[in-house]
């Protein structure tokens, strides 16, 4: 059973056991437009909770991306180097930008459930 | 600018078309439609686009020898244009560098009648500049006019169908056009590369007009994002970024906008740089880069020689949707500008291969 949780700059973790898989929300990619690039995290690097993780580009602007949890990057998404716009089609789903070796599952308390989540984004519509 | 974006006449219609709407130089306007800058970009090389440009600065000079005076100001020639013809210059500074630029229309032969659209951020600034420097003529500041642009190879057929005669202008001409009663200010111009029309209208009818036209199969409204996109793959300078104060109109690589008699006569602000850096004096040019790799090199990015040297700076770079790859503009010494020269753009500190090109980076596609 996987869950997915979310940060409040707009990072989403699916957890599937000890492994997270790591993107930007569909409503960030809304907000950023066609995306023409991505900086993925190398493989071994360890993440720690709002470290700068990835870039992400879009024709306008180029914006960081957050890490949601502490851990090791296990695997990076290789469809999005021949295909970033993956991202705006399915940023929570085929869109993801790395996964990670989950290094404390109490961290995971800190974020956001999906309802939390969506009443951020109402406050903010 | 702390007071809020002023909306343009066309601000009710980019709302209900669902635009992102972003405050840009002190307007709220569109960045992208639904359907985002790529597919607008797209649109408009494909069929043709529809811009508010209407926070663009419109006004009209008049007054006996209006071209002699104006040419005080900038090294455009424009005692040698020919009436209802339009010339892209640049207001300069008294150490040649650049305050603005802008499009002048002679709108009589005696040379009494101009037409201006300048920069909206400048535009305050060099309608000041203008009645300071030239008391003696009668500056009418067009506030009460709108701007559309209808951009892309199908322009001109959508447009005639609405406005009969327009497809007989060529690029860089103007024609005053009769829509509804209204006299509409036409000119074969644009800012993509592509063929295509700037229309000044009346303000209270800018909105049935681009209903009009977006009515149009061929026509789609086309925001700033894609606006600039475009621009930027026609080699074309935007205003504050790739020119301002510090760059003269010959590192832009403006020549060709100062006519013969202009360089030899001089008579302008700034005409004692133009004229050395016409020599041998030129110490820094514009060229365009195609980036290799997929990561994009923004504004700001420094430009390295082979040996890892920093040589210029980045002051326009983006994302091509024609070419599917990174593109920018920047300045380097003379001796990197060759086309084929490799470089280097630091980007979050790792250098990006990149080469130079010749402008424009896609074909322009003008009525001549």
């Amino acid at each position: 059973m996987s869950k997915i949780l979310f940060t409040k700059d707009h990072e989403y973790i699916v957890v599937d056991g000890d492994i997270g898989a790591v993107g930007i929300t569909d409503y960030a990619q809304g907000q950023l437009g066609d995306v023409v690039f991505v900086e993925l995290p190398v493989v071994g690097r360890q993440t720690k909770p709002g470290e700068q993780a990835g870039v992400v580009e879009s024709v306008k602007a180029a914006s960081d991306v957050f890490a949601p949890i502490s851990g090791e990057v296990v695997e990076v998404n290789p469809a999005l180097e021949e295909n970033p716009a993956l991202v705006n089609e399915d940023a929570q789903g085929k869109g993801w930008f790395y996964k990670v070796k989950i290094a404390d599952p109490a961290e995971l308390e800190k974020l956001l459930d999906e309802a939390a989540y969506k009443a951020l984004l109402d406050s903010q519509a | 600018m702390n007071a809020l974006p002023a909306p343009t006449p066309l601000h009710a219609l980019h709302l209900g078309l669902g635009g992102r709407m972003v405050p840009f130089a002190g307007y709220d306007l569109p960045v992208n439609y639904p359907a985002g800058i790529i597919a607008e970009h797209n649109w408009t090389r494909e069929n043709a686009g529809l811009f508010d440009v209407s926070h663009m600065g419109q006004a009209f000079l008049i007054g006996p020898g209006a071209a002699a005076a104006l040419e005080t100001l900038l090294p455009g020639d424009l005692l040698g244009l020919p009436a209802r013809k339009i010339r892209y210059s640049q207001f300069t500074n008294a150490d040649g560098g650049i305050l603005d630029d802008l499009m002048v229309t002679k709108l009589s032969e005696a040379g009494d009648r101009l037409f201006l659209i300048v920069n909206a951020a400048c535009k305050a600034q060099d309608f000041a500049h203008i009645q300071k420097n030239l008391p003696d003529l009668d500056l009418d500041i067009a506030t009460h006019r709108a701007l559309l642009a209808l951009q892309g190879p199908k322009a001109a057929v959508a447009l005639e169908r609405h406005v009969h005669g327009v497809s007989a202008l060529k690029f860089m001409e103007q024609q005053d056009f009769v829509w509804r009663g209204e006299i509409l200010f036409i000119s074969r111009s644009g800012y993509t590369g592509e063929d295509g029309f700037e229309i000044s209208v009346p303000a209270d009818y800018a909105s049935d007009l681009a209903e009009t036209l977006l009515a149009e199969e061929e026509v789609k409204a086309v925001g700033l994002g894609a606006r600039d996109s475009l621009r930027l793959e026609a080699g074309l300078c935007l205003y504050g970024h790739d020119i301002d104060t510090t760059t003269s109109p010959i590192e832009a690589g403006l020549n060709w906008s100062i006519s013969k008699r202009r360089r030899a006569e001089g008579g302008f602000p700034g005409a004692d740089r133009i004229r050395w850096e016409l020599s041998d004096g030129l110490k820094r040019l514009r060229v365009g880069l195609i980036l290799d790799g997929k990561a994009p090199a923004r504004e700001g990015a420094e430009i390295a020689d082979a040996s890892g040297e920093i040589v210029g700076r980045v002051t326009s770079g983006g994302f091509s949707p024609s070419l599917g790859k990174p593109i920018a503009m920047g300045y380097v010494p003379p001796r990197f500008a060759a086309p084929g020269t490799p470089l280097s753009l630091i980007v979050r500190g790792k250098p990006l291969s990149a080469k130079v090109v010749a402008f424009p980076f896609v074909p322009n596609r003008y009525h001549r």
